[in-house]
């Protein structure tokens, strides 16, 4: 079935980039154009609620709900700000890469429609600072898009303005939560803040804000020009929309692909990334990045979407999965895993910063043949110290997914370390 | 309030704090680490963990962070529920993965809320094998010893430096478990207030570097409540002492006064006590003489039929002055002060007492949202009070945090919304303040443009204030816009005080402040007391010093005594040379050598604060009660003992007296209870109950364990028997409870978290404003510069510029050298390039060359001197003279 891809299906195949006049022609800017001519901004955000849009990011907040929080009207706190998140760090994640790589301007309209629709003033797009050629196609875009007046003063005529700026950050995990980004932005730590107050009422500087995924606002043009109902009509299940779904590990093509949301997982990972390479076995995946729950065999029906994934025990999280085979060793990959947790925890709150360390240390022992009896009590016990609640922001929780997941579905595999005193991938 | 419920018990809360804040007000045990009452919640460290319940019948309830909670009427939760004391336990364990577990030899040990905290929560066994983290300590200065090792990540230090103490050079860099608290290199912590990160850091990675070097646990030191003399706020310190030596000085909390901190003159300054240059024993013609021999001369001296001239001193206890003015007879007693500054101050307590302003507490100037400072560099005159206007201009951030409904103590929370919103602090002084950084405007000017300032705004308030003439448009705006600030706020406060040496600036703040009560606004007004008891001295009703000066002279067999006191600080050198050569004898008390002790003929050794008892009267009018922490050694006596009536065998005795013969100071009695106070029959000890080696101590010498000293003057015991209840505020010795080693004992005193002693806030208030009093009328005109001359002004100095902690080694290291500060464009007027340049001044005809140094805020035409740090500091001033390059 050739589905719709409207995200990507404009990229360029050669690598290259679609320029503003190519964007145009395949309807670029139209979203913007109709939503500041024929619409106020609640009608926009009542559009955008409507489609069913969810945050696609990791955590899968309606956007439209999202963008309802912040004040409006005459009396809201001025300025207001948007925010495009495009610290894509969680690892085994590469969509938001592409897309801003391929299509940058449809970030821009993106992010000039959520602008218009909560009356934002300035717009940020925060993006890590490996992101080299994001950066230099999206400066360029940006211009491309001040010079044909759709960003700066009055747009279009319409009496809006937006200014836009890239922020390139020093790069953190923790920039990729939005509290902690906005930190960064103000050019603080990237700790985390407490919630509430949340973004819409105090986000950067103080001032009303909403951040959104790279990916998230690349779908609002598309919502804004050809409606809801063609919307929730590119889906296979009830979360609406295409996802970009990627995979990463031993399968044979590993790549993004933009597919109807709900598409299995089984069908992601054998029609798309051409199942696994010759020789090996697929033992589990984290389905949405790192910070998701491993899945195994008996999940691999499972429809990709964010209701579906959750009853099967995880999360669909960024949609990109990271697969293990059966030659890499299950210990050797959460170990890996905590140790970007460990080194990317801000320091903050206790279980965080000195719970993930301890972890790191226990399952480096096991890898070193040095493993204990008690360790897996240890990282378990681990694992639910960091629940959510315990901690101040979802680092440690999104860390301890993959390790409490690891010890159930590969428990055998941890014990061996420590009864054989190896690692058994190891010669 | 609110009822909330704990563990099944209906508690009284207030709503509107968080649930930490709501247990600790309770008395419940509940541990934290990051939250500080005075700095609020912000969710680190997660060691007030507590279920929470939704309703009567939910029973699995969730762990939420108490600090982070409000203590919303009917809130359920547990502290005992087993999930939440094992998660408090886990956070301990998570800290102690690193923690090195070097109690017995961090200066920490025995009062560190880490250990508290760690056996409050029950963690004991180790489950980690492997290594710890560990860190390169820096050099941060004489007063703050760094050890990283210990560190728990709870950011308390970075919290107080930089968000509440507005300092810069102490950050948090690194992430995870490294995350290293310190500054970018090794060097001097610059904020004046960097001592209070020993108690506010709630392990060892703080401790005081004084303590360091003559080490003693908190068990094992005998303390006392007192007062810091080291200038005129008052702040309520607890000193302690082992084996003779006083070994540190640490926060007594005063919600009134100084709450939780203190500045690190106060924290620092005590080491004068133990100066090799202490007046040990009596001295008779330069010889050493017994206490008896002494008192002998002293009798003879004073019996004699010769006059008297007694000379008081602002650093001395009134009962002290008092003592001495008794002897010597009224008409006889002298401030000991140079006439122009004791006028000036005598006025300033005339416009406190007169109102209608009311005399402003520290908690009054921290609640104030709208301030004029006028002629002080606060930060360096009266220091802790800098610390409250800093916080002041928060207020209107409270104001913006309360519409959005975030609760005031989410600290971060609110300081985020605050971004630059500030209430307005204004500040007009003669060269640049350390709280310029968070006024709305600064107006730099010689002292008499700075009063003119002041008379403006008073006028722009009540047109009934007299006018200024000839202002520019410029200063009239200004005024304009601070008039409609003060009289816009809720709480408007003026401050000001005799750092400019003039009249003026004073007479234009109270304009200030009466033209606000006057037109409505019921204003706060703080004066600046130069020394911890200048206000005190200032009610003995003493006569001008000249007068002394003159009486001796005419006299020509006067028996001049000098109390506590260093004259050649105070007047000119020649003045006080002809003054004591023209007595027949001079008698001095005091507890340091200075060049006044080294003209007497009697000298006798008089036990500074830490050995005596008595009362001060800070620049609010409190007047507050310090007590002996340890007996002097030797001949040493307090001066009142020195000087004191024959029939009086008690310090009650003397206030008794003192209430009697002087109304205006009736109100010192209720200062603190009186010696024949007890709790149940029992005294208030000033040794812990662990105090250790008591029968060891003086086995040396003999095994016979010595009676311990008693105590005529206090209810306070040299014993660690004694009353183990709370006594009232004025009498505590130090913070201490079982189960809490720590200063944040002082949770377990207070009615409410942050709020006044359960045995009252120590001190008494002297002031009642009234609606006396009138405008004054006279406005100085604007400053003209001389062509060929400077007007000379003191610069006052925190580490410096006052004269008992200038002795202590910590403060002499920070203190600047003697300088001759100019802007660029005057000094190059003389030719001077800068600091290396050496220049020449004369002051009532005392020539003096001192180095050169730019200061680009001051006034064209205005030069400055560090006060109290040049030979020049017993001259008058501001003083006119020529300044001249030398080659």
């Amino acid at each position: 079935m050739a589905s719709e891809r409207p995200l990507t299906q404009n990229i360029p195949t050669d690598g290259g980039v679609l320029s503003l006049q190519a964007y145009e022609q395949v309807g670029g800017f139209q979203g913007l154009r109709k939503a500041l001519r024929e619409m106020t901004p609640q009608q926009v955000q009542d559009e955008v609620k409507n489609s069913g849009l969810r945050g696609r990011g990791g955590a899968g907040f309606p956007t439209g709900m999202k963008w309802s929080f912040t004040p409006m009207g005459a009396d809201a706190p001025k300025p207001k700000y948007v925010v495009a998140n495009a610290d894509e760090m969680e690892p085994g994640t590469f969509k938001d890469r592409y897309l801003m790589e391929g299509n940058p301007h449809q970030l821009i309209e993106g992010l000039a429609l959520a602008g218009f629709a909560i009356e934002a003033d300035v717009a940020f797009i925060f993006i890590r600072g490996e992101y080299k050629l994001s950066q230099e196609r999206l400066l360029r875009a940006i211009a491309e898009a001040y010079s044909a007046g759709y960003l700066g003063h009055d747009i279009l005529k319409s009496g809006y303005s937006l200014e836009m700026y890239l922020h390139v950050s020093g790069g953190r995990y923790m920039c990729g939560e939005e509290t902690g980004l906005l930190n960064a932005l103000e050019g603080k730590r990237a700790n985390p803040r407490a919630k509430p107050p949340f973004p819409q009422v105090s986000g950067l500087w103080g001032k009303p804000t909403i951040v959104n995924n790279v990916e998230t606002l690349s779908n609002v043009p598309h919502i804004l020009e050809k409606g809801v109902t063609w919307y929730q009509g590119l889906s296979r299940s009830k979360d609406t929309g295409t996802k970009l779904y990627g995979a990463s590990g031993k399968v044979k093509r590993p790549g993004v692909w933009e597919l109807p949301m709900g598409t299995p997982m089984r069908e992601i990972l054998e029609e798309h990334a051409g199942g696994m390479r010759d020789g090996l076995r697929f033992r589990g995946v984290l389905p949405g990045g790192a910070s998701t729950d491993f899945l195994v065999e008996e999940h691999l029906d499972v429809p990709m979407d964010y209701t579906s994934v959750q009853q099967a025990g995880s999360r669909l999280g960024t949609g990109t999965m990271i697969v293990l085979d059966d030659q890499t060793c299950p210990v050797g990959m959460t170990a890996n895993l905590t140790h970007f947790f460990a080194q990317e925890s801000c320091g903050w709150c206790t279980p965080c910063w000195s719970g993930l360390k301890w972890a790191t240390k226990i399952l480096d022992a096991m890898e070193a043949g040095k493993g204990k009896p008690g360790d897996l009590e240890k990282l378990s016990y681990l694992s639910k110290f960091w629940s959510p609640g315990h901690t101040f922001c979802a680092l440690a929780p999104g860390a301890a997914e993959p390790v409490q997941s690891a010890l159930k579905f590969f428990r055998d595999d941890f014990e061996r370390h420590i009864h054989e005193q190896r690692c058994p991938w190891k010669s | 309030m609110g009822t909330i419920y704990v563990d099944g018990k209906a508690c009284e809360a207030n709503p509107r704090q968080n649930l930490l804040h709501a247990c600790l007000s309770l008395g419940l045990n509940l541990p934290y680490f990051c939250w500080h009452p005075a700095m609020g919640s912000v969710g680190a460290c997660r060691q007030c963990a507590v279920m929470q319940f939704k309703d009567a019948e939910d029973t699995r309830g969730r762990l939420v962070m108490a600090c982070m909670t409000p203590a919303t009427d009917g809130t359920r939760i547990s502290i005992s529920d087993p999930e939440a004391v094992a998660f408090r336990a886990g956070i301990i364990e998570g800290m102690m993965l690193n923690h090195p577990h070097d109690c017995p030899v961090c200066d920490e040990g025995g009062e560190c809320h880490l250990q508290d905290m760690t056996v409050m929560t029950g963690h004991d066994y180790r489950r980690s094998r492997f290594p710890k983290r560990t860190f390169h300590d820096q050099y941060l200065g004489p007063f703050v010893y760094h050890q990283m090792n210990r560190c728990i990540q709870c950011y308390r230090c970075v919290r107080f430096y930089r968000n509440y103490a507005g300092g810069n050079d102490l950050n948090s860099f690194g992430i995870t478990n490294g995350v290293f608290f310190g500054r970018d290199q090794d060097g001097v912590l610059e904020s004046e207030f960097a001592g209070n990160l020993v108690e506010v850091c709630p392990t060892g990675v703080f401790t005081d570097r004084t303590l360091r070097r003559h080490y003693t646990r908190k068990w094992d030191l005998q303390m006392a409540p007192s007062i810091c003399g080291q200038c005129g706020v008052g702040c309520n310190i607890t000193m302690g002492e082992r084996y003779g030596l006083l070994r540190r000085v640490v926060n007594r909390f005063n919600s009134e006064v100084n709450g939780y901190f203190l500045c690190d003159r106060g924290r620092y300054g005590y080491e004068f006590v133990n100066s090799e240059k202490r007046v040990r024993s009596a001295q008779f013609q330069g010889e050493s003489v017994s206490g008896e021999d002494a008192e002998r001369h002293l009798q003879t001296f004073t019996s004699g039929g010769k006059t008297l001239i007694g000379i008081g001193s602002p650093r001395a206890s009134l009962e002290a002055n008092f003592s001495l003015r008794r002897l010597v007879g009224k008409e006889n007693f002298f401030a000991g002060v140079a006439d122009s500054d004791g006028a000036r101050i005598r006025k300033m307590v005339e416009i406190l007492q007169a109102g209608p302003a009311h005399s402003a507490s520290l908690r009054d100037v921290e609640q104030s949202d709208a301030v004029l400072i006028l002629g002080e560099d606060v930060t360096n005159s009266a220091p802790r009070m800098a610390l409250s206007l800093r916080q002041s201009v928060r207020q209107e951030s409270f104001d913006t945090a309360q519409k959005l409904r975030v609760p005031l103590w989410m600290d971060d929370a609110v300081r985020e919304l605050a971004q630059n919103t500030r209430s307005p602090l204004f500040i007009a002084a003669p060269g640049a303040t350390r709280l310029d950084d968070v006024a709305a405007r600064t107006y730099r000017a010689a002292p008499d443009d700075v009063a003119r300032l002041g008379f403006a705004v008073a006028h722009e308030i009540d047109a009934k204030a007299p006018e200024v003439v000839g202002l520019s448009g410029e200063m009239r705006d200004l005024a304009h816009t601070i008039a409609t600030a003060l009289t816009s706020a809720k709480r408007p406060l003026v401050v000001s005080g005799p750092s400019c040496r003039s009249d003026a600036v004073i007479e234009s703040a109270a304009n200030v402040a009466r033209a606000l009560c006057e037109s409505g606004h019921p204003a706060g007004l703080s004066l600046i007391a130069p020394e911890c008891n200048s206000f005190g001295l200032a009610l003995m009703d003493a006569h001008p010093l000249s007068e002394a000066v003159a009486m001796s002279r005419n006299d020509g067999s006067a028996v001049v005594i000098v109390l506590e006191n260093d004259l050649y600080r105070r007047i000119p050198r020649k003045t006080v040379d002809n003054f004591f050569e023209s007595a027949e004898h001079v008698i001095v008390l005091d507890s340091l050598e200075t060049d006044t002790t080294a003209q007497a003929e009697l000298l006798l050794p008089a036990g500074p604060f830490a050995e005596s008892d008595g009362t001060v009267v800070s620049n609010e009018g409190r007047a507050q009660r310090f007590f002996q922490v340890f007996p002097s050694e030797g001949d040493v006596r307090e001066s009142w003992r020195w000087l004191g009536d024959a029939a009086w065998t008690s310090l009650d005795d003397v206030v008794t007296t003192l209430a009697q013969e002087m109304p205006q100071l009736a109100r010192v009695a209720g200062a603190a209870p009186s010696s024949t106070f007890r709790i149940k029959g029992a005294r208030v000890p000033r040794e812990s109950h662990r105090y250790s080696g008591r029968t060891a101590m003086t086995a040396n010498i003999s095994v016979v364990e010595p009676k311990p000293p008693t105590d005529p003057d206090s209810a306070l015991s040299y014993s660690m028997e004694g009353t183990q209840l709370q006594p009232p505020g004025a009498l505590q010795p130090f913070f201490w409870t079982p189960g809490w080693n720590s200063i944040q004992a002082v949770n377990k005193f207070q009615s409410e978290i942050g709020g006044e002693l359960k045995g009252g806030d120590p001190g008494v208030r002297l002031f009642d404003s009234s609606a006396a009093g009138a405008y004054f009328n006279t406005v100085p005109a604007a400053f003209a510069r001389r062509e060929a001359e400077w007007m000379v002004i003191p610069i006052e100095h925190i580490f410096g510029s006052e004269e008992l902690s200038l002795r202590a080694p910590g403060v002499a290291e920070l203190a600047p050298g003697p300088y001759l500060a100019l802007n660029a464009t005057d000094a190059a007027k003389i030719g001077g390039e800068g600091n290396a340049t050496e220049v020449e001044v004369e002051i009532g005809g005392v020539k003096q060359r001192l180095p050169l140094k730019l200061l680009p805020d001051l006034p064209a035409g205005v030069a400055g001197i560090p006060a109290g740090l040049t030979a020049l500091r017993g001259e008058e001033f501001p003083a006119w003279s020529r300044i001249e390059r030398m080659p």
